[in-house]
């Protein structure tokens, strides 16, 4: 068999490869952790002095933290006298026994001890509510709505402050303190400002003009005012403006204050969520004959509710901020336990008022930042489900 | 000619209370009437209230004698000779003055964390990213109590002062700084100063222009420089350095001399800043990402410099994102500064609301006086605001 003429120049080509080469690896510098280090940390002589700067800035914060909250601490001991520099002879750090000493002040402030179950039995109930609410997952939520924002509000309040005819005695106000009045009045404005806060928001939108008036002077008023003035107006006006036998307990005062501050705010949230619906929904749902409230219970609301729901927890993570101002109205929220417990003589030290202020931090730090990755995650979730 | 062929339908039978002009009218109406009767009602029972608590009405308090002292007033105050009247525009003043320097500082301290947010370098954004989360997730009340009881009220007393190089101390009585003294002679700077900063907007417009019409660019950010800070300080020399410091001189209880800085006002500045701050921080950020990358690459394509992209692309864009955030910003804080009245700073909530309420009890207009100047201030803002924002919208076809 002769060869062909083209065949004869292929076959003559004898440098030509007829197999593929395997791929040669990136050299070392540009790839794994080496080539991230010089990427991320040292790629200009400005970016090697900066990462040393801020490395010994961190490590230098570090390593007093750890110091203060750990190894200089103190575990253990009756009085002040365990925490100081004096009598100790060393440097000290957080004085932990002054805090597990007022601990359980901290958490039910002044409430009867023999009571303080009920305390007990109302985080329990609360949590349940927290949860069933939030994972996306729960069976039935819509009892579960029903729970947190009608049943629960009930309940707690018979719980908390008594009913004789249950054989609760009754546990006043002023006695509530710490965790117990910043959790109640947190919940308080979460349940009051959501429903609140959407009537405002459809008010301020509606067709009728006596009606968008009325939202809107209440949402700028309270929007542009402190809600330290809010809260004094509460606090030294509410009571002028009932009858004298009716003029409300301080706690009650401070939790109206906190409720209609924190509707304006959500009512602005919600309006942002219904500006953000396309106008055919409005127009399909009138379309097949469905009224206001079936059209907004139906159709609207359910959607612009979705997409708001960062930004709700948001506007909660505030709020749950701001309980802390109740403390200048004279109510024992967590924090006024806690300066009320750092000036007591017996555990007068210099570190008394940090270690009683990280208590705070870390309360605070746990809770809001629990809120921030829900309204994270759930924004992913969203934006996912939003791709398809 | 046509003709219809279909008669018209009739008008439909509805009854009067499903019309909904009627349905409108009557909602509108009980609301209004809601209101009216909740509003009687509280007047009724708070004139009766006052009455039997025995407590004068009306703004006639204004101008009666103060009678307390205030820890820092920008003008002359005594509590001996002022009223009431001054005592609420001390408060003011010493609100708006924490307010605009807190404004200052958290801008400055904001733009810094957002752009590192940013930065290519992993620790240096991760550091920030760090900042941000905790100081925006703990409350501004407990981080003041924290400036102000754990750290300024720690540090040492006067006799065991910390002196800072540059003649400053700082003790748990506050901050000493050295005060200028401007001797004769120095009214030249300022007048100097102001010449400079015209002549430097005179040049620049002139080199804008000369630039669009013949391409020449002229070296702008130098004699802008050399006019601002080159001409004072020639004037300063010219006429022989008429300034002087007093420096703060500790004696066995006092201070005496220098520009005395008290721990509340620096805690609360300190505090309102660095909270504000995390929030520009974030709001920063957003602006930067919000332009999108092509905007990068077509300056580029078109031959900009990375620096002039950022100047004349990547800035303009973004600022129009991050402006109406940031005068919100703006205004939280200003709301914030209330927060004084924990620390016992002499701000307006705290003077008037806090001591002239209590010595006058009229609760409604004391309260009401306030509320209406924050409220004024930030009805005027969102106002600009506004203009502004109509100024920068983007005009679409």
């Amino acid at each position: 068999m002769t060869m062909s003429e083209g065949e004869l120049a292929v076959a003559k080509i004898a440098f030509v490869r007829d197999s593929v080469i395997e791929p040669r690896k990136p050299p070392m510098a540009m790839t794994g952790p080496f080539a991230w280090i010089r990427e991320r940390l040292l790629s200009s002589p400005f970016n090697v002095v900066l990462t040393i700067l801020v490395g010994a800035f961190l490590g230098w914060v570090g390593y007093h933290l750890a110091h203060f909250m750990l190894l200089d601490a103190v575990w253990s001991g009756a009085d002040r006298d365990a925490c100081r520099e004096e009598v100790q002879q060393r440097t000290i750090g957080a004085c932990w026994p002054f805090v597990w000493e007022r601990l359980n002040y901290f958490i039910y402030g002044s409430y009867p001890i023999p009571e303080r179950w009920r305390v007990d039995v109302f985080f329990a109930m609360l949590a349940i509510g927290v949860v069933w609410l939030l994972s996306l997952n729960a069976p039935r939520r819509d009892l579960g709505a029903i729970y947190f924002f009608v049943l629960l509000p009930v309940t707690s309040f018979i719980l908390l402050s008594g009913w004789d005819a249950v054989g609760l005695p009754n546990v006043d106000t002023s006695l509530w303190g710490g965790a117990l009045v910043t959790i109640v009045v947190a919940s308080v404005g979460i349940v009051v400002s959501l429903p609140l806060g959407i009537l405002l928001a459809l008010g301020r939108r509606s067709d009728m003009p006596a009606v968008r008036l009325v939202c809107i002077m209440f949402i700028e008023f309270v929007r542009g005012v402190p809600l330290v003035t809010v809260l004094f107006m509460a606090s030294v006006m509410l009571p002028l403006f009932v009858p004298e036998e009716l003029s409300p307990d301080k706690l009650v005062r401070a939790l109206v204050g906190i409720a209609l501050f924190a509707s304006a705010y959500m009512a602005e949230v919600v309006r942002a969520g219904l500006q953000s619906m396309p106008k055919g929904q409005y127009e399909g749902a009138m379309a097949v004959g469905l009224g206001y409230w079936q059209m907004m219970r139906l159709i609207i609301l359910p959607q612009a509710l979705k997409v708001t729901i960062p930004n709700i927890v948001n506007t909660y993570i505030g709020l749950f901020k701001d309980t802390t101002l109740v403390f200048i109205v004279g109510i024992f929220d967590l924090l006024r336990t806690i300066e009320v417990a750092r000036i007591d003589p017996k555990w007068a030290t210099p570190v008394t008022s940090t270690t009683g202020y990280a208590v705070a931090a870390i309360f605070y730090l746990v809770f809001c930042y629990a809120m921030s990755r829900y309204a994270r995650v759930t924004e992913e979730r969203l934006a996912r489900s939003d791709k398809r | 000619m046509s003709r219809d062929l279909t008669p018209p339908s009739p008008t439909p039978h509805v009854a009067f209370y499903n019309d909904p002009k009627i349905r409108s009218t009557f909602y509108q109406v009980a609301l209004l009437s809601a209101i009216a009767f909740l509003v009687y009602g509280a007047v009724t029972n708070a004139i009766e209230n006052l009455a039997r608590a025995n407590i004068a009405s009306g703004f006639g308090f204004w101008n009666n004698t103060a009678g307390f002292d205030i820890s820092q007033s920008l003008i002359y105050y005594s509590s001996q000779a002022s009223t009431y009247g001054r005592a609420f525009w001390v408060g003011l003043l010493n609100t708006l003055l924490v307010a605009s320097l807190g404004i200052v500082f958290a801008t400055v301290l904001g733009f810094i964390v957002g752009l590192s947010r940013l930065s290519k370098n992993w620790l240096l954004s991760k550091v920030a990213g760090g900042f941000v989360e905790t100081i925006r997730n703990l409350p501004l009340l407990l981080q003041l109590l924290f400036w102000y009881n754990a750290v300024l009220k720690a540090l040492p007393d006067i006799r065991d002062s910390i002196h800072i190089p540059g003649g400053a101390m700082i003790n748990n009585r506050g901050l000493f700084l050295p005060r200028p003294e401007f001797l004769y002679g120095f009214e030249l700077v300022p007048i100097a100063l102001a010449v400079g900063v015209v002549a430097a907007i005179g040049f620049s417009v002139w080199a804008r222009r000369r630039q669009a019409r013949t391409g020449q660019q002229a070296p702008t950010a130098a004699v802008t420089l050399a006019l601002v800070i080159g001409l004072p300080l020639a004037a300063l020399a010219l006429r022989g350095f008429p300034l002087e410091f007093s420096y703060p001189q500790a004696g066995r209880f006092n201070i005496a001399g220098g520009i005395e800085v008290l721990p509340e006002f620096a805690a609360l500045l300190f505090g309102l800043s660095v909270y504000t701050a995390a929030f520009i921080a974030e709001v920063v950020r957003a602006g930067v990402l919000a332009v999108p990358h092509g905007q990068v690459e077509a300056a580029y394509s078109l031959g900009l410099q990375p620096r002039p992209t950022l100047r004349l692309v990547v800035v303009p864009q973004a600022m129009r994102v991050i402006i109406p955030p940031l005068t919100s910003q703006y205004l939280n804080l200003t709301k914030n500064s209330s927060l004084a009245v924990a620390i016992g700073y002499p701000d307006l909530v705290q003077v008037f609301t806090g001591t002239v309420l209590n010595q006058t009890g009229q609760a409604v207009e004391v309260v009401a006086i306030t509320m209406m100047v924050y409220l004024v201030i930030s009805l005027t803002t969102s106002l600009l605001m506004n203009i502004y924002n109509r100024r920068v919208a983007l005009v679409e076809r």
